[in-house]
């Protein structure tokens, strides 16, 4: 919504300057979005008079003036054509900054006579698009006047409209809120109805629907047609509205003046003596004044006369049965439309008018008579004519009924210390009503609907900056902090895998449907009804394929040696139980060559990060299972991660290189996902105390066994059953070489384990030791079928 | 008889000329050993008389213990020298670069959450979280938009496409819709994680994704938000200043930064307010702290009696505040980022500008950051 300073001031009674106005606004609610202010450009511009212009001696085009300025008289080079003397025009002193194009004025000869100042064209103050020479101002302008004033440039306000506060989309409702605010005092001219002078012959017609409950209108009969007035015209123009007949400039002042939209027609160009407003029917079609055809369905509303449509109600009106400079006879509409229709048939036409943002947001329901004798007893000003009887159909809909309010609900509620007479005054300065306990909105606040609604009024014109800033009462911390388990691990999460030279990434939640696909996802009720782009539009089933193609973007920036890891959100459904946690990280190993030679194992190294994290947030001891990894992953170069036979925890490995050649990425990227919900929490224990360290006096001591193992078992998977045979003597178990070749079967690996023994209260007998390597390899055997070699 | 001090002279000579452990081994057996010189003479004592070899074997015994101790000596010596010829052999280059070690960080919105939560927590917030897709109800309705009203425009919403009924389900358009778990309660089988209707004194935070269809320079389609909420008996919104003053105060770590509290309009909150900070916006980047500038940072309010009603609270006993605070907007007022889009991209080397050390863990000991 744009404003000028004078056109507030046609309602208000201030001295306030812009700034103060933007500050007041601020303060109260409307938000100030931009301010465009000609008049601080001009500041340093004024009139001026010439006294003499005379040839330049050095040049045939220029002309040295002798000029009458605020600074005094002044020795002027122009090249202006015009530039004569008793000219009066404006004057740039030295240092003044041109606002066409920046430059600031420096005494200086030009070709040998020094200019002191400058005269200016309009086009080079921004207030023409172009212009053939200086200004040439009403040379009743007293030399000095600044140029913002006489030339009519004014600030124009903007400012945010929020939803609730449809009254401020015009001036008047501006104005009240101001004169509320301290700024001035509401003078809005009042509106005297005319009196018609004969029935109105345009009969009106609702049907039932609640599209258009109410509709005022009358006629008025000779009017002319044309240009409105200057005064009108610079009006509009000052707020970026294009005039373009009286008769439509009307109406469109009134909008922003008053925010009562209104439409006029040309009666001429109606049919059958009557206009309705109606839901359109199936297949109707509307051209309207914007040269557009639109559809006029069931649900929209329209504006019909015998013909048929002939316009989109509080939308926009039909080309057929616009006015023009040929009118004479004009009917004005002032209606009330259903927010929420107009609202829907905007966004389903594409169409934002001033009349649609209004009436969407809901208008003054009280407004339609008074609208239609202020758009008449302008019409009869500027256009002349006759005005017949005012019609008014339908009924709009009520104002908000009066409720009880307690002023205590001030304080209780905002915490302001405000006496019963002031909360009432900004009330009643803002149009409540006050009857005893019981406060009236007035018919243009239907957002009021109850108490705290009245809070709100009187905290925002008491102003926000006297809230008494008062502590929360204090509470008593939960112990053991406020984070759930389940969010400590995030946290740990974060920092263990930063410290392990991931480095964290945020990335989106949604991707190619195609790749969510490629990674178990892209089920149709994932895919978003309006992504903000094509390769954007589904909900992401893992979040690999994001950090995988990241690692791609990185490398094709010349940085292909990637570590990266999110912490964050999976969606496997729409429901909520649907989303879940996961921890990912991908390495797209590429380390710097080293000298002397040596090289790490990226699969290993990855899977000792992750066991390193598994370990800090507390996992516990999980079974690593090869074979069964997700299509995404490196079949023979993947595991999972499992808790028991069903639960996976984790998968990691290489990513396949199908994949990554879909992904457009180069290989090998290694990555892993953890799911972190389904670990299980461990217990929050309120006392903290651990069990006594009690370290055994005697020497671990360590054994080495080499089994042979077949080649169709993991490894791995004796080092369990060896810690099971004993878990009071045995500590640890290890493997530490894997063999295969000559004196080892075909089909077989020869897999060494070191086994750490501690002994606990007793130095062990060689037939303890003998007893317990039996216990070892038995169970080995027992669990993977693996034979102690010989 | 052989000259024992002569013989002793000699001997030292030579254990001192031992140039390394070999000679040196040589010489005690040439001195010491079985026919070593001061082992030969000792056995000429036998053919002297009594009165001789008390002289003699006292002198011989110590020259021998003497020797013996020269020779040990020696032996530490040469073995020290060795030592050292060999650790000099063994020099390595140091100026070599170490093995290469990848550098990580956090990134610097999950660093501003943490942050957050540190300040929070320390007013005793909790944190609860709610899911990204969400219902029609918890988003708008409940929230107080009326259904097909204008403010749910504003939040250029992301559909899900309509279910069996007919109802789209919404990414999250703001993280209020946890405000709704929070307090509602509902007999809906849930993850534990999800926020569940709790009895009030409610004091918790929400930090969360959220979705909203726009971008370009100061927005992206998906960002992160932290929502406040406060419901007790007794909160007004001289509460909500206090918190959001101390909060905005210790997050930033300066008291150089000026607030103001600005009426607006949500349709969940009422009275409403934005809160903004003042700053320098002259050079192309915002600065906290100075100018005169100012930057809408929060939106807040007072709980609307609709939502306590929907909610299942009745506003004539219960009442509070909310606030809602853009995450990633927060970090790049306060380390300065300049294109939000950014913080999605995964650009190592913007991550690895503006990230953080593992170990920069906010905790109230050493700051925040």
């Amino acid at each position: 919504m744009k404003f000028t300073l004078s056109w507030l001031r046609e309602h208000l009674d201030t001295s306030a300057s812009v700034a103060e106005v933007v500050e007041a606004m601020t303060m109260a609610g409307l938000e100030v979005e931009h301010v465009d202010d000609p008049g601080a450009r001009l500041a340093a511009f004024s009139v001026a008079r010439i006294v003499e212009a005379v040839q330049h001696p050095n040049a045939d085009r220029l002309r040295v003036c002798q000029v009458d300025t605020v600074d005094g008289r002044k020795e002027i080079v122009c090249g202006a054509p015009n530039a004569r003397a008793g000219l009066t025009t404006i004057y740039a002193p030295i240092g003044a900054c041109i606002p066409a194009n920046g430059v600031v004025l420096e005494a200086r000869p030009v070709r040998g006579v020094v200019s002191n100042g400058m005269l200016c064209s309009a086009a080079e103050l921004q207030t023409a698009e172009e212009s053939d020479g200086i200004l040439e101002l009403d040379g009743g302008l007293a030399v000095g006047t600044p140029a913002a004033q006489a030339l009519g440039v004014e600030a124009v306000i903007d400012f945010e409209v929020t939803p609730n506060r449809p009254d401020w989309l015009g001036v008047d409702g501006i104005a009240r809120d101001l004169a509320a605010a301290g700024l001035g005092r509401l003078k809005t001219p009042a509106i005297t109805p005319v009196a018609g002078g004969f029935p109105c012959p345009v009969q009106i017609r609702l049907d039932d629907s609640s599209a258009c409950p109410a509709f005022a209108g009358r006629l008025i009969r000779g009017v002319r047609n044309g240009p409105s007035p200057d005064w009108l015209q610079r009006k509009l123009l000052s707020i970026g509205l294009r005039p373009i007949s009286a008769l439509v400039d009307i109406t469109n002042l009134i909008t922003f003046d008053r925010a009562r939209p209104l439409h006029v027609y040309d009666a001429a160009r109606l049919s059958g003596g009557w206009i309705e407003a109606r839901l359109g029917r199936e297949g109707e079609r509307v051209e309207a004044l914007d040269g557009k055809t639109y559809a006029a369905g069931p649900e929209t509303c329209v504006i019909g006369d015998a013909s048929g449509a002939i316009g989109l109600g509080g939308v926009m009106g039909g080309a057929s049965t616009g006015c023009a400079e040929t009118t004479t006879d004009v009917f004005i509409e002032s209606a009330w439309f259903d927010p929420i229709r107009i609202a829907q048939t905007g966004r389903t036409l594409g169409i934002a008018s001033d009349a649609q943002y209004r009436f969407a947001r809901g208008v003054d329901p009280e407004s339609l008579l008074p609208g239609l004798e202020l758009a008449t007893r302008l019409i009869l000003d500027i256009c002349g004519g006759e005005a017949s009887e005012a019609v008014l159909a339908g009924q709009a809909p009520a104002r908000p009924a009066p409720f009880t309010f307690d002023r205590n609900y001030v304080q209780a509620l905002s915490g302001l210390s405000l006496d019963r007479t002031r909360i009432d005054a900004i009330l009643a300065d803002l149009g409540f009503g006050l009857d005893g306990d019981v406060v009236a909105p007035p018919s243009w606040r239907r957002d009021v609907e109850g108490k705290a609604d009245l809070v709100e009024e009187v905290a925002r014109i008491a102003g926000y900056g006297a809230l008494p800033a008062t502590p929360l009462p204090a509470i008593a911390p939960p112990p053991g902090g406020v984070l759930t388990p389940r969010q400590t691990r995030m946290r740990i999460a974060r920092r263990a895998l930063a410290a392990a030279g991931y480095a964290e990434a945020v990335t989106w939640s949604f991707m190619k449907r195609a790749t969510a696909e490629r990674f178990g996802g892209g089920a149709p009720e994932l895919v978003l009804s309006n992504p903000i782009a094509a390769d954007l539009d589904c909900m992401r089933p893992s979040v690999l394929p994001n950090l995988i193609e990241a690692a791609g973007r990185n490398a094709r920036r010349g940085y292909p040696d990637a570590a990266l890891f999110e912490i964050g959100p999976i969606y496997r459904g729409d429901q909520p139980g649907d989303q879940a946690t996961v921890i990912a990280a991908v390495v797209s190993p590429h380390p710097a060559r080293r000298w002397d030679g040596r090289d790490v194992d990226a699969l290993f190294a990855l899977k000792g990060d992750l066991e390193a994290l598994l370990g800090e947030i507390g996992a516990p001891a999980l079974q690593t299972v090869q074979g069964d990894s997700s299509p995404w992953w490196s079949p023979g170069r993947s595991a999972r991660l499992q808790l028991g036979p069903k639960t996976v925890i984790a998968e990691f490995g290489e990513i396949h290189p199908a994949v990554l050649k879909a992904l457009d990425v180069d290989g090998p990227v290694l990555g892993f996902e953890l799911y972190l919900d389904l670990l299980p929490e461990p217990k929050r224990r309120e006392v903290k105390t651990r069990p006594a360290f009690q370290p055994s006096p005697l020497m671990p001591l360590t054994r080495d066994f080499a089994f042979l193992l077949a080649g169709s078992v993991q490894a791995g998977d004796l080092v369990r059953p060896i810690l099971a045979a004993d878990k009071a003597l045995i500590t640890g178990a290890r493997i530490f070489d894997v063999y295969q070749g000559a004196g080892v079967p075909e089909g077989f690996r020869s897999v060494a384990v070191e086994v750490q023994v501690q002994p606990q209260d007793r130095t062990l007998t060689d037939a303890d030791i003998e007893a317990l390597s039996a216990r070892i390899v038995a169970a080995a055997e027992k669990a993977t079928g693996a034979k102690l070699r010989g | 008889m052989t000259d024992i001090a002569e013989l002793e002279s000699n001997n030292l000579t030579r254990i001192d000329g031992a140039a390394d452990l070999a000679a040196l081994d040589e010489a005690r057996v040439a001195i010491l050993g079985k026919s070593g010189n001061v082992t030969l003479l000792a056995r000429t004592l036998g053919s002297v008389s009594l009165e001789e070899r008390k002289v003699l074997g006292p002198q011989i015994n110590q020259m021998r213990d003497r020797l013996a101790a020269r020779i040990e000596a020696r032996k530490a010596e040469l073995e020290a020298a060795e030592l050292e010829a060999q650790l000099a052999a063994s020099r390595v280059d140091l100026s070599l670069p170490a093995p290469p070690r990848r550098r990580g960080g956090v990134h610097p919105t999950m660093q501003v959450m943490d942050e957050l939560v540190a300040v929070f927590a320390d007013m005793g917030f909790g944190v609860a979280e709610g899911p990204d897709i969400e219902t029609d109800f918890n988003n708008f309705t409940a929230l107080n938009f009326p259904p097909k009203h204008p403010a749910r425009e504003m939040h250029d919403t992301f559909f899900l496409p309509p279910d069996a009924h007919g109802e789209r389900k919404v990414l999250r358009t703001h993280t209020s819709p946890v405000q709704v778990r929070v307090m509602n309660r509902t007999s809906e089988k849930l993850p534990s994680w999800i926020a569940t209707g709790q009895e009030p004194p409610i004091r918790v935070i929400v930090p969360g994704r959220t979705f909203r269809q726009d971008s370009d320079q100061t927005h992206t389609p998906m960002f992160h938000q932290i929502e406040g909420l406060v419901i007790d008996k007794g909160i007004h919104m001289g509460h909500l200043k206090w918190t959001l003053e101390t909060f905005i105060a210790r997050f930033f770590e300066t008291d150089r930064v000026t607030t103001r509290f600005r009426p607006h309009h949500f349709p969940f909150t009422e009275p409403s307010a934005e809160i903004d900070v003042k700053c320098d916006r002259s050079g192309g980047e915002v600065r906290i702290g100075e100018g005169e500038d100012w930057l809408e940072i929060l939106g807040c309010g007072m709980v609307h009696p609709n939502v306590l009603r929907n909610c299942g609270l009745d506003p004539d006993v219960w009442q509070g505040f909310a606030f809602g605070c853009g995450v990633d907007r927060l970090g790049v007022l306060k380390y300065g980022m300049p294109d939000l889009r950014d913080m999605f991209a995964a650009d190592v080397r913007w991550l690895a500008h503006y990230g953080f050390s593992a170990f920069a863990a906010p905790n109230p000991a050493s700051g925040l950051s």
